[in-house]
């Protein structure tokens, strides 16, 4: 699995209230989520998502088990996001719904272009290449599967 | 000898397994997606339904008409798989299981982030999303990763006005919001076992607060009386010899604490913010909407009036119906509480209680995040002791001159 796009830097600790708040979640539309993605954090992000590498700060995706928010940003056309950690819920959430993440730790640059691959391991951004901390086994089959869905239709588990 | 979190799930920290769920709970807002993901495995399969619970706490009663719409293809769901369904009015997802239904050495997954509450019993309780919920639907396990543990020791005992809501954000501020991410937390000590099963819940509670996928207790005598209460016998779980990582705190040293936003770790006595005005309190949630925290504000509003507009909401039918029945709920309304049906209220700002822009509340919840309980305005976090201070003097106040 290998991705490019351009970096777009957001800070540390950004928690999933932040990605799509509470009052956006009652609806089955993942369009409504993916027009107010961020929309608390800064109101002209939703539409730059598309082709963007997320590059945040430690702990991303903290707080709720909502999975819209992952949801959102894939459907606002996120390529990846990358963290030198992730909130657990949020991780496993983004594995289960085909987006792709990355931990690891590289400098952001608004805009730098941005290249990785899963398989082999790396992520590079301006010419320096970094390490990927591997996902399980299991993580990686359903990932390439394109999420948990089509990994148990196709017969596993 | 093996931590708890390793006890349960079977392989020492780091491994992989897959495990049978004993357990899987998904409420009103995550079981919808989970249903569409469900319908969209398309095997069919549904394994021990009597041990799949859908409870609707998030919205309720539904406030929109497509609020209404998703709850009731979700009950039509519970029954067609049947599922046990704690519909409207029944309370909070992690109150309901824990009047009852969770008990110690099982493996508990919710689809909400707090579900860590019910490792409270000596469970392996975890949350997870919708998908996962879906995946557990349809093949009865999922897969964990074994999770590497950090002890909490509690020393000595709550003294004064301290209460245990004091002590989960004590914890949340030594270890920081991302502090255990991937880790359990095993709360242990003297400190621990001198814990009601109420107090425990509060701790457990906000283990997620620090990025942990669990937060426990080791079931103990007082577990063991409070399952009997539910007509459980249980046996008592033997505590991990030590842990490579760990923390101290010692009870008697602790003092009521508040969460300043937007942080859950960015914690001062509440002494520090005396005198600030705030515009609501919020009493309830899963974090402290149980009987003993609704008969902890009564003993200090009793026979006086809030000065600020004071929002009740019990986390369930069995806290309102005792509360009703020994006067704490009169003792409430007399003081002037608004109170709401069983659930989470305002908590995650879907409805009922949200805030105004600059508006400031003071609550018994376990988040404090920027916009969390309405667009604009911010909310501190504290017991319901200081909460009910604080309702009296429609300004921050510390609980210790009420007691």
């Amino acid at each position: 699995m290998k991705g490019d796009g351009r970096a777009l830097c957001l800070g540390r600790d950004i928690d999933t209230d932040l990605v799509i708040a509470g009052r956006y979640l009652r609806t089955k539309d993942r369009s409504v989520w993916a027009a107010h993605v961020f929309e608390d954090l800064d109101s002209t992000l939703a539409g730059r998502l598309a082709g963007a590498v997320i590059v945040a700060g430690p702990n991303f995706g903290c707080g709720s088990s909502r999975e819209q928010a992952a949801v959102a940003l894939k459907e606002a056309g996120v390529v990846a996001v990358a963290a030198p950690t992730f909130a657990r819920i949020f991780f496993r959430n983004a594995v289960n719904i085909g987006l792709l993440v990355l931990e690891c730790e590289i400098p952001c640059h608004e805009g730098e272009a941005i290249r990785f691959d899963l398989d082999e391991g790396w992520i590079e951004a301006g010419g320096t290449r970094r390490p990927l901390r591997p996902l399980s086994p299991r993580m990686r089959e359903v990932l390439r599967s394109g999420g948990l869905v089509p990994y148990l239709s196709g017969g596993h588990g | 000898m093996a931590t708890l979190a390793e006890e349960i799930l079977g392989a020492p920290a780091g491994e992989y397994v897959d495990r049978r769920v004993d357990r899987a709970y998904a409420h009103d807002g995550t079981g919808v997606l989970a249903r569409e993901a469900w319908l969209s495995i398309r095997t069919g399969a549904f394994p021990d339904p009597e041990r799949r619970y859908l409870i609707f706490d998030h919205i309720v009663p539904a406030n929109t008409s497509l609020t209404a719409d998703l709850q009731k293809e979700l009950r039509t769901f519970a029954r067609q798989r049947g599922m046990h369904l704690s519909d409207v009015g029944g309370g909070v997802c992690h109150q309901v299981m824990a009047e009852g239904y969770a008990l110690p050495g099982e493996v508990i997954v919710g689809a909400d982030s707090h579900s860590c509450t019910l490792g409270a019993f000596g469970a392996f309780a975890t949350g997870v999303g919708a998908t996962d919920m879906a995946g557990i639907w349809a093949t009865g396990e999922t897969w964990f990763r074994v999770p590497e543990t950090t002890g909490v020791f509690l020393d000595g005992a709550l003294t004064g006005a301290a209460a245990a809501k004091d002590v989960a954000l004590a914890y949340v501020a030594a270890l920081g919001m991302d502090g255990a991410t991937y880790r359990a937390l095993e709360f242990v000590g003297e400190g621990a076992s001198g814990l009601s099963m109420v107090d425990r819940l509060t701790l457990s509670n906000m283990a997620v607060e620090t990025g942990a996928k669990a937060g426990m207790f080791y079931a103990d005598a007082v577990t063991r009386e409070y399952l009997a209460g539910f007509g459980h016998a249980v046996e008592a779980q033997t505590p991990a010899a030590g842990y490579p990582d760990e923390i101290t705190l010692d009870l008697g040293n602790i003092e009521p604490l508040l969460a300043l936003p937007p942080r859950v770790d960015t914690v001062c006595p509440v002494t520090e913010r005396e005198g600030l005005t705030v515009d609501q309190v919020f009493l309830g949630t899963c974090t402290c909407g149980r009987y003993e925290d609704l008969e902890a504000f009564a003993r200090i509003v009793r026979g006086k009036k809030v000065a600020v507009r004071t929002v009740v909401v019990p986390a369930s039918r069995a806290v309102l119906a005792r509360a009703a029945a020994t006067g704490v709920l009169s003792t409430l309304i007399e003081a002037g509480c608004a109170v709401g049906t069983p659930g989470c209220g305002p908590c995650l700002g879907a409805h009922m209680g949200v805030i105004g822009e600059g508006e400031v509340c003071l609550s018994t919840a376990n988040r404090n995040f920027r916009n969390r309980m309405g667009v604009g305005g911010e909310i501190y976090l504290a017991s319901p002791l200081t909460a009910a201070a604080t309702a009296l003097a429609g300004e921050i106040r510390s609980p210790e001159e009420c007691l």
